[in-house]
């Protein structure tokens, strides 16, 4: 009997994945069809792969209509025009470091016994046979800094919330993943969500949570759907509950759904969100590791940090550490988007160049024209301009340059575009998605979009750039959080590097 | 122990929408004030105070699908607005790369063009 894998990642079945693992189920009755996460080779969705004495042969895209021809080449040699060869000797699959995606789209992601068979659980058995100090040190020692896009040590928060005394701990995960250009969270909750729970039940092991909490946005139906069946799984399973693996230490997860507000991804606004209230951001401190969810302490994290560790506890901090550059250890989920010709996730340790992402992974852009700009991080990154992608992907290294990782979401645009435009868009989505606690934030961005739209028409522009520099100022240092504090990184990139854009000649480009 | 917003999304998934006397009683299952219920209500994006059209289309317009075309998609799309079909949109369906994404009525599409969407509208509609 053969085997054939078909993803039913979202982004594979935006792409016809589940007709055509319907019409191969109709075709060839006797297969056995498993329907996975996704590799993240995300331009060759949906990407059938066939299990075959070599290994996992992999065909892609594959269309419906492609669907007759390949049945035949199933119950043949494999040979077909949309063969891609074995799919884990893909040079653009094989040369990353799947650390945290070791798992993701290789089988069933709801199967406990693939999942365990995999390695899956090795992370807690380790954990549990060792004292919450022994675990933070090991998630210090290892380097790993959180995936939000702060990049703080996760070992140094989960220590704060470890120290401070509460009848009541929680752990929260951080899946409101709203910035454009990022779907790596997406991903991990579709195609492993066991290691996401494997990772949250050794943070709570660690400092002393019971409670840990899941805020995903709505906007991942799919996601929730497949993180609430691994829950009751687990649950089944004895790895969450009153007595996780005999040991008598104490875990749970839940689900809370986000309402459509990018700003909830802010952590002090989410937790105002799990709270039920309106999703508003806190002054900080205290911080929310001393009082965060109900006032208690609270690990905050993003699910790539989580899901990174169950790895780090298994295999050691040393061996992650051993990855990446300065201080950015381990790897990091990059995920190409946009124009980009191939699309997808792209685990790799710290360093990387963007050039080689965008270029070499990301094969330049779909379009087939030059690229004429990326923004790295998100709506509040910057845009890079093409002459200025040498950049390592490194947190310090970025920042050196007014960039920022981020979430590791790289948005490429060809050369078409209109950066006064994306410069206009950014203070437009700060003012539909401010909270609306901060003045400058919540005035300063409607009051950009109109500054900006002044420049466009041409009307003394000089004055009206003066006026969009200052109150870029305004939002930095008079904004609570980084939805207001960083607006100005996509406005003012655009402004320095583009000055033509808005009317402006080269020479006139300000510091 | 339910909260104001989840009481609310609750509502909303039986109903459709947070009809006017449901705010009320939210109040009281979660111990706030009317004030409190509706400043939820009237915070999150999703959380509508009418029943929904038949069908629901929201195009991206984050950045990554900016730079494949959801501004003119979004023009597209907006010529098949209708009694019964309600264009709207959303930043980020997490499709970044097979983009232009679109949803309608939760379905995503990748790669989507303003015939797709017709024909996605159609086969949503009852």
């Amino acid at each position: 009997m053969t085997t054939i894998y078909v993803p039913r990642d979202s982004a594979a079945q935006s792409v016809g994945a589940d007709a055509v693992a319907a019409h191969l189920a109709e075709l060839l009755p006797s297969a056995r069809i498993v329907r996975t996460g996704s590799r993240g080779m995300l331009w060759r969705e949906p990407l059938v792969e066939v299990d075959s004495p070599r290994g996992r042969v992999g065909f892609g895209p594959v269309t419906v209509d492609a669907v007759p021809s390949l049945a035949q080449a199933i119950a043949d040699d494999l040979t077909h025009p949309l063969g891609i060869g074995l799919v884990e000797e893909d040079p653009w699959l094989a040369e990353q470091t799947r650390w945290t995606f070791a798992r993701v789209g290789v089988d069933d992601p709801l199967d406990p016994d693939a999942f365990e068979a995999a390695g899956g659980l090795q992370g807690l058995r380790a954990a549990l046979g060792q004292s919450p100090d022994e675990v933070v040190a090991a998630v210090t020692e290892s380097g790993l800094r959180g995936r939000g896009g702060a990049g703080f040590p996760a070992g140094i928060k989960w220590q704060t919330v470890a120290a401070t005394p509460a009848d009541q701990r929680y752990v929260c995960v951080n899946a409101d993943e709203g910035d454009s250009g990022t779907y790596a969270d997406r991903i991990l909750l579709e195609g492993d969500p066991l290691t996401l729970l494997e990772g949250m039940a050794i943070a709570g092991h660690a400092t002393g949570a019971t409670v840990g909490i899941v805020y995903v946005r709505s906007e991942y139906p799919a996601a929730i759907a497949t993180l609430d069946a691994a829950i009751r799984i687990a649950r089944d399973r004895g790895w969450l509950g009153p007595d996780i693996l005999g040991t008598g230490t104490t875990f749970d997860v839940s689900v809370v759904v986000g309402a459509g507000s990018y700003v909830c991804g802010e952590e002090t606004a989410m937790l105002e969100s799990i709270e039920g209230h309106r999703g508003q951001v806190r002054a900080k401190p205290p911080l929310p590791a001393v009082e965060g969810l109900y006032g208690r302490p609270t690990v905050i994290n993003n699910v790539l940090t989580i899901a990174a560790v169950p790895g780090i506890v298994a295999r050691g901090p040393a061996e992650y550490a051993a990855l990446g550059t300065g201080r950015s250890r381990g790897t990091q989920a990059f995920q190409l988007a946009g124009n980009v010709a191939r699309g997808g996730l792209v685990e790799v340790p710290f360093g990387m160049t963007l050039r080689e992402l965008v270029e070499g992974y990301g094969a330049g852009t779909r379009s087939g024209r030059p690229v004429g700009a990326v923004q790295v991080g998100g709506p509040l990154g910057s845009y890079l301009r093409p002459d200025e992608l040498d950049v390592p992907t490194d947190y310090e290294e970025m920042a050196a340059i007014g960039a920022m990782l981020g979430h590791g979401g790289i948005v490429v645009f060809d050369d078409a575009v209109d950066m006064a435009e994306q410069a206009r868009f950014a203070m437009e989505f700060c003012a539909e998605e401010s909270c609306g606690k901060c003045t400058p934030c919540r005035i300063g961005s409607v009051r950009g979009v109109e500054v900006i739209d002044r420049i466009r028409l041409g009307e003394a522009v000089e004055e009206q750039v003066a006026v969009l520099t200052d109150l870029c100022e305004v939002m930095r240092d008079g904004s609570l959080c980084a939805m207001g504090g960083l607006t100005p990184q996509p406005v003012l990139s655009a402004l320095r590097g583009w000055p033509a854009h808005f009317g402006r000649q080269p020479q006139e480009v300000d510091g | 122990m339910t909260t104001i917003l989840a009481s609310l999304q609750a509502v909303q998934a039986e109903h459709g929408y947070v009809p006017d006397d449901a705010i009320a009683r939210v109040a009281e299952a979660c111990n706030a004030s009317r004030a409190d219920v509706y400043g939820v209500l009237t915070f999150y994006r999703d959380l509508r105070t009418t029943p929904p059209p038949a069908v629901t289309v929201r195009v991206c317009q984050g950045e990554a699908c900016q730079a494949v075309g959801a501004r003119a998609l979004m023009r597209q799309a907006s010529d098949l607005s209708s009694d019964h079909v309600a264009i709207d949109h959303v930043y980020c369906l997490g499709n970044c790369a097979l983009g232009p994404a679109c949803e309608v009525n939760g379905r995503l599409l990748g790669r989507a063009t303003g015939a797709s969407i017709a024909e996605a509208i159609q086969e949503a509609r009852p």
